[in-house]
């Protein structure tokens, strides 16, 4: 039987275990089915989700209903919408009860003295040529001012065909404005015309990403092993899809055999009754989703499938790392 | 099977759930070390540990809390556990 210590060296002995007892329980929450942008490949708003349920109002219940979720277990609750920060009271109520992490488009500041410490991410889809084809206006000219030099802030960026060659600038844009990047990939499954990954492309995307790791280590958070299986689909071999995902709401998921998931996640929509079939829509192909949190998560997961060789469980604690870094539960 | 009574046959059954569960390779429940840190060595995860304390609840006919997950670290933590709740029935 392979040992983690029989297979690392003491330096990364000691990251291991900086990690390994942190049992992170997320679930993602909907805080409104509003936004204040209609981009284009968007999941939420192109396959209906917004619709799915009628948003609850008042934030007594938002509080009971957040009181719940930490009963059940919860220690990370991922804000998503619609726009979280049309809806700061909400905000507020899981930031009261628990670690939290909001997504947002950067149009509207968090105030800082409301949430001092929550961990933010913004969305950003390219360039400004694309950002305005996708999403109507140059967000990152408006985000990137509201804020510059946050320590509790990092782009999203995601990368769409368009952008192969062009990431260097974006990434230098943002290390220049103080922020850090996590870098992940459009699916496009909401069909947008031009936007199709073309065959050989994401391999060129996975060498690019890689010498911008080797370049930018302080404003990256990435790996290159979440890099191969972004690019690839692939892990140990294995193929991501709806068999492999760990990202389905628990109690709608009956696949069997089981696969390896993330232990009472839930997707709830804003009426916290509904509960969305996963992490993202329920009209994506699993077999060609890129989203990259469920790519992860699929990582972390399979640990001991990672046991396996000095290198496989290196890759391992770096995507662990990785996530518990995006999510505050250590340090940059 | 029958499940054992005693401390030495505890550890060695829960050794043997623990390598069946975790389809663990290369080991017998005679040959594992009962104090090697399940967490930290072995590699297994909060789901693993759901899974092997299902199964130790189904063979005991205990109930594990999962509060006290975080102190079942080791084979011998475990069946050391198990034998307090028996005696508690």
């Amino acid at each position: 039987m392979k040992t983690i210590s029989s297979l690392l060296d003491d330096q990364w002995y000691q990251r291991y275990k900086k990690i390994s007892k942190l049992n992170i329980r997320s679930s993602i929450y909907d805080v409104t089915n509003r936004c204040n942008l209609r981009c284009k490949g968007c999941f939420f708003f192109s396959s209906g989700e917004d619709k799915a349920a009628v948003e609850e109002m008042e934030v007594k219940k938002w509080e009971k209903f957040i009181g719940r979720e930490k009963e059940r277990g919860v220690n990370l609750a991922i804000l998503i919408g619609g726009e979280p920060t049309l809806c700061f009271d909400r905000v507020e109520a899981f930031y009261k009860q628990l670690p939290t992490f909001c997504a947002t488009n950067g149009l509207i500041k968090i105030p800082r003295d409301r949430f001092p410490d929550m961990m933010i991410g913004i969305s950003l889809w390219g360039d400004e040529e694309d950002e305005k084809l996708l999403r109507g206006k140059d967000t990152f000219a408006i985000s990137s001012k509201n804020y510059e030099g946050d320590p509790y802030t990092y782009y999203l960026y995601t990368i769409n065909s368009k952008q192969i060659g062009k990431t260097e600038r974006i990434i230098k844009n943002i290390r220049d404005v103080g922020l850090k990047v996590h870098m992940q990939l459009l699916s496009n499954d909401e069909g947008v015309d031009g936007f199709f990954w073309k065959p050989g492309e994401l391999k060129d995307l996975r060498s690019e990403m890689d010498d911008m790791l080797d370049k930018y280590p302080d404003t990256l958070i990435s790996s290159k092993y979440y890099h191969e299986i972004i690019t690839t689909g692939k892990m140990l071999g294995r193929k991501f899809g709806w068999m492999e995902c760990p990202s389905v709401s628990q109690p709608l998921d009956k696949r069997k055999p089981g696969p390896k998931r993330l232990i009472e996640f839930i997707r709830w929509a804003s009426d916290l009754k509904t509960m969305h079939r996963c992490c993202t829509s329920e009209t994506r192909n699993c077999s060609t989703c890129k989203d990259g949190a469920a790519h992860m998560s699929w990582v972390m997961v399979n640990k001991r499938a990672h046991i396996r060789t000095t290198k496989d469980l290196q890759n391992w604690i770096e995507i662990y790392e990785m996530f518990a870094k995006l999510y505050q539960f250590i340090p940059w | 099977m029958p499940v054992a009574t005693d401390t030495k046959k505890i550890v060695i059954h829960v050794a043997q759930i623990v390598i069946d569960e975790l389809k663990l390779e290369d080991i017998t429940p005679e040959t594992f070390d009962p104090d090697i840190d399940l967490i930290d060595e072995v590699g297994i995860d909060s789901m693993d540990l759901a899974t092997v304390a299902l199964v130790i609840q189904d063979k005991y006919g205990i109930k594990i809390d999962e509060d006290d997950y975080p102190k079942l670290t080791t084979v011998r933590f475990i069946a050391e556990y198990i034998e307090r709740k028996l005696k508690l029935i």
